[in-house]
């Protein structure tokens, strides 16, 4: 006996392996995220002050500018993700299931392109 | 249509269990988390804005209160470091034993308040505090 529906036995299409998409991602960013997170939470409190030359200095570092951006893009990622399960848990009806995870996608990619902005921006010497 | 069960059950969980405890304080800290790349993305853009909008951004961002949304935060950070890498150790099939597990939320729970103590140490202690 086969589950599969009649039009999907005459399609004969496979399934489209990304059953476990939103799992792995997770997974991945969460890897990451280790690492960029310690990172970043260990450079702010390292600083030796947090006015603006001394910010600016840190942020111009050719290095610095690049993990900020991976940072700031993998957790906002990563946060798209874990959030949007919560929201699929605990949020009910599909009016206010879908106009909440709309909510949360545009969140995240506020975040992520503000994010990236400002960091090229004082990076690229723009920011006086 | 007919009503249909809605996942997460909660009312059949006895919601005292360790299992309980540590996956929902998992979430917690993560929608914590989530929140604090506002606060992140803030500061970033009043460092774009140059020096004026800078100094304006950090006369708020070193209240009294954004200290406490920083110990907020810095607490969110350490618990979901180590659930996550729980989490990652469970995906390679080790540690899902029942007294494994439990072995694991204690220590989680004891080392990411130990981590979160030395943190909030080096925000606090250290002059001027952070941005």
């Amino acid at each position: 006996m086969t589950l599969r529906s009649p039009l999907g036995r005459a399609i004969g299409a496979g399934s489209a392996k990304e059953g476990v998409h939103h799992w792995w991602t997770q997974r991945l960013s969460a890897v990451a995220l280790v690492f960029l997170s310690t990172w970043f939470v260990v450079s702010i409190l390292s600083l030796p002050a947090h006015d603006y030359p001394t910010v600016i200095a840190w942020m111009s570092q050719g290095w610095t500018a690049v993990l900020l951006i991976l940072f700031v893009l993998t957790a906002a990622w990563h946060s798209q993700l874990g959030v949007r399960v919560v929201v699929e848990d605990y949020v009910h009806g599909s009016g206010m299931k879908s106009l909440s995870l709309a909510l949360v996608t545009f969140f995240h990619v506020v975040v992520a392109a503000a994010g990236v902005f400002a960091i090229l921006k004082v990076a690229l010497g723009g920011a006086v | 249509m007919a009503e249909r069960p809605l996942s997460p059950h909660l009312s059949v969980y006895r919601m005292y269990r360790y299992s309980v405890l540590t996956s929902i304080s998992n979430r917690l800290s993560g929608v914590v988390l989530a929140v604090g790349l506002i606060v992140l993305v803030y500061w970033l853009m009043a460092v774009a804005g140059g020096a004026l909008a800078y100094g304006h951004a950090l006369a708020i961002l070193s209240s009294g209160m954004f200290k406490i949304i920083y110990l907020l935060l810095l607490a969110a950070f350490s618990y979901h470091l180590l659930a996550g890498i729980r989490h990652l150790v469970w995906d390679t099939g080790r540690g899902l034993e029942r007294a494994q597990s439990q072995r694991s939320a204690w220590l989680i729970g004891i080392v990411s308040l130990l981590l979160f103590a030395g943190l909030a140490w080096w925000l606090l202690v250290r002059a001027g505090g952070a941005p």
